[in-house]
């Protein structure tokens, strides 16, 4: 039983569409974290005094310290657009599927 | 018998917080601190009364792993905080920032970066396929025996490590606040998480872990505050003095001596952040929530509690530098720069005495306490659920064993558990913990990471790939952490480390990756097959849910 009902998610258009798009946003995210985060710490393997300079002249806030602290807020933030969309536009989308699918088996 | 018990060893431990107290008022170096006593003894009390609630509702498998599915975004953010934060957060890396300045900070962003991803590319789908334990995702279309035995095995390694970590902190605190023998504090720790865990399950392990939580960031708040209006809230007064009085001078915000070579900061990095999406314990807690909406917004509370709390602890540690540091009140034998009193670990606590007396170390002791009971408890629930619900009933018994039996064998586990963290734990005593965390992370990243996200995302994972990647990542992290200086020359006594770097992931991660691969691809069995056209499916209930594990109706 379980398995006709997910060949017929599979089957619906929708399906396609929720899967594309909550695949491409999900791993736009995802890399841009990623690439932030061990672009960061190849600055610490390579180029670690980079990071001790102040930010401006005369100021004790460092480089690091302000950069780490902008990733802290920034990955924070991503997350909490991630879960406004996945939670409103994503489910719905995903709750239509599944009573597509119930609809056609009756 | 369970209520008798459970009282019984309330009342068993109020003779033994008494005898502490002597113990303190027989050394000068110590003063008995009532305060900090008289919070340990309520904050013992308040869980056993969770746990005796908790108790009375914990009757299915389900309410025992999972608390029923139940818990809302909310608490279950609270709880992940509470299981993630752990005391060699609070203590190891108050004193890690203490030391080694910027170092410490470099860390905390690499414990916290794992979070936007788990979000990502993992909440939704481990809400969706899984029941109680990951390995219900790893082995759903692969096999249930092999994969399963393999996910077992490498999650107690994991919580091995982990409770290593925790009991060392757990036994340098209570000796440096009651003067109790270090060992006597492990066994103190082992047998409360013992009885939270047997009895209470889940249920009592969440609400252990939410008010931890609570009270750690309250707590930690409450310090950093105190600690920084020394300073006119000036995070530039703070650093021109920290940098003025430290050690390492200007050097101090400059990554040093723990990532001195980028291989280490590079696989610390991987090893962090992804072993993070491979703790047993964290993972569990994706499956107590109703269903993948309530899961993400676990991970946005839960993440910004830690991001938050992580800022606090970087600030405590700096403030630390100047009100510890410089306080001859806080060395052995009066001697500034000296040995700190009850081990370097210990920063976090002297800084809560310097800002607001016995009162603030009493609660930020309890509190460091309630921690590391919070994350024991945790670990010995996702290490028994491990053996009960994988290696018993899945594997010996086929799936045919009984709800009581397969809870009965969960707890005899936690209780075997317990005794294996108060050994472990006497074993590593002089390690430092956060150090020791890294180690468990390593072994996360290589070991259950990798499988895990391939039988998410990759049809092709066939169980031989699957196991291959799977004991080729926990093998080689254990052994490369093992050749380390870090347990080769540390513990073990000899001479030089036969591998020269203490950080594992960057080269155990791959060895799995490329091993599932290879050994994936040249599978070609039916049974190989069958388990790639089985993905289809899989993947359906991945992105929708439909067919996923209930909440239970209370």
């Amino acid at each position: 039983m379980s398995s006709a009902m997910y060949e017929r998610m599979r089957a619906n258009p929708k399906f396609q569409e929720l899967v594309a798009r909550r695949g491409r946003f999900a791993w736009t995210l995802a890399f841009v974290v990623l690439a932030m985060f061990y672009g960061f710490v190849m600055v610490v393997a390579f180029a670690p005094a980079s990071l001790g300079q102040p930010v401006s002249e005369g100021s004790k806030l460092t480089v690091g310290v302000a950069a780490e602290l902008f990733m802290f807020i920034f990955f924070w933030v991503l997350t909490a657009v991630y879960v406004r969309r996945a939670n409103s536009e994503f489910d719905s989308l995903t709750q239509e599927i599944v009573k597509e699918a119930w609809k056609e088996q009756k | 018998m369970m209520r008798k018990l459970t009282a019984a060893l309330a009342l068993l431990s109020l003779p033994v917080l008494a005898l502490a107290a002597d113990a303190v008022g027989a050394t000068e170096k110590q003063a008995t601190n009532w305060h900090a006593i008289i919070m340990f003894c309520v904050f013992v009390a308040l869980t056993m009364g969770i746990t005796y609630w908790a108790a009375s509702r914990t009757k299915s498998t389900a309410d025992f792993y999972t608390a029923g599915g139940g818990i809302t975004g909310f608490q279950n953010g609270l709880a992940i905080a509470g299981d993630y934060m752990s005391a060699a957060t609070l203590l190891g890396l108050t004193a890690m920032v203490y030391t080694q300045g910027y170092d410490g900070y470099i860390y905390m962003l690499c414990f916290f970066a794992g979070w936007p991803i788990i979000l990502f590319l993992m909440a939704e789908r481990l809400r969706n396929l899984g029941r109680f334990t990951f390995s219900d995702i790893t082995a759903y279309r692969l096999d249930q025996g092999k994969v399963r035995t393999m996910a077992a095995i490498s999650s107690l390694t994991v919580v091995c490590f982990y409770l290593i970590a925790q009991m060392v902190g757990a036994g340098q605190l209570i000796k440096l606040l009651f003067g109790l023998d270090y060992n006597v504090a492990i066994f103190a720790v082992g047998i409360l998480m013992m009885v939270y865990v047997t009895f209470g399950g889940m249920v009592a392990t969440t609400w252990v872990q939410i008010i931890k939580a609570v009270m750690l960031l309250s707590g930690g708040t409450l310090v950093m505050i105190l600690a920084m209006s020394q300073f006119g809230f000036s995070f530039t007064t703070l650093m021109e003095k920290a940098t003025a009085v430290h050690k390492l001078g200007d050097k101090l915000m400059y990554p040093g001596a723990l990532l001195k070579d980028p291989v280490t900061a590079i696989s610390l990095g991987l090893g962090l952040m992804f072993g993070t999406a491979g703790l047993p314990h964290i993972l569990m807690r994706f499956f107590t929530v109703t269903d993948a909406k309530e899961a993400r917004k676990s991970v946005l509370y839960a993440s910004g509690f830690v991001a938050y709390f992580f800022n606090v602890i970087f600030l405590m540690g700096l403030a630390g530098i100047l009100i510890v540091g410089q306080n001859p009140e806080f060395f052995e034998g009066g001697t500034v720069g000296g040995k700190l009193i009850g081990g370097g670990n210990m920063v976090a606590m002297h800084l809560a005495k310097a800002v607001g007396g016995n009162m603030l170390l009493g609660f930020l002791a309890a509190v460091a306490f309630a921690t590391i009971l919070a994350v024991v408890s945790g670990l010995a629930l996702a290490g028994a659920s491990a053996i009960s619900h994988d290696i018993y009933a899945r594997v010996i018994k086929k799936g045919q064993a009984s709800e009581a039996a397969e809870i009965r064998v969960s707890k005899i586990a936690t209780i075997c558990l317990g005794f294996v963290a108060i050994i472990l734990g006497i074993l590593f005593e002089k390690q430092n913990i956060a150090f020791m965390v890294g180690l468990a992370f390593g072994v996360a990243a290589a070991a259950n990471f990798p499988v895990l996200i391939l039988s998410m995302y990759w049809k092709g994972l066939t169980t031989r790939g699957a196991l291959v990647g799977g004991y080729s990542g926990l093998v080689s992290a254990v052994l490369f952490v093992l050749f380390s200086k870090s347990v080769w020359v540390d513990v073990l006594g000899n001479k030089a480390a036969l591998f020269p770097y203490t950080q594992p992931a960057l080269f155990a991660m791959p060895i799995a990756f490329i091993l599932a691969y290879i050994f994936s691809k040249t599978d070609s069995s039916v049974r190989a097959r069958e388990e790639v056209e089985a993905f289809e499916d899989q993947y359906v209930r991945a992105q929708t849910g439909f067919g996923a594990a209930a909440a239970s109706s209370h």
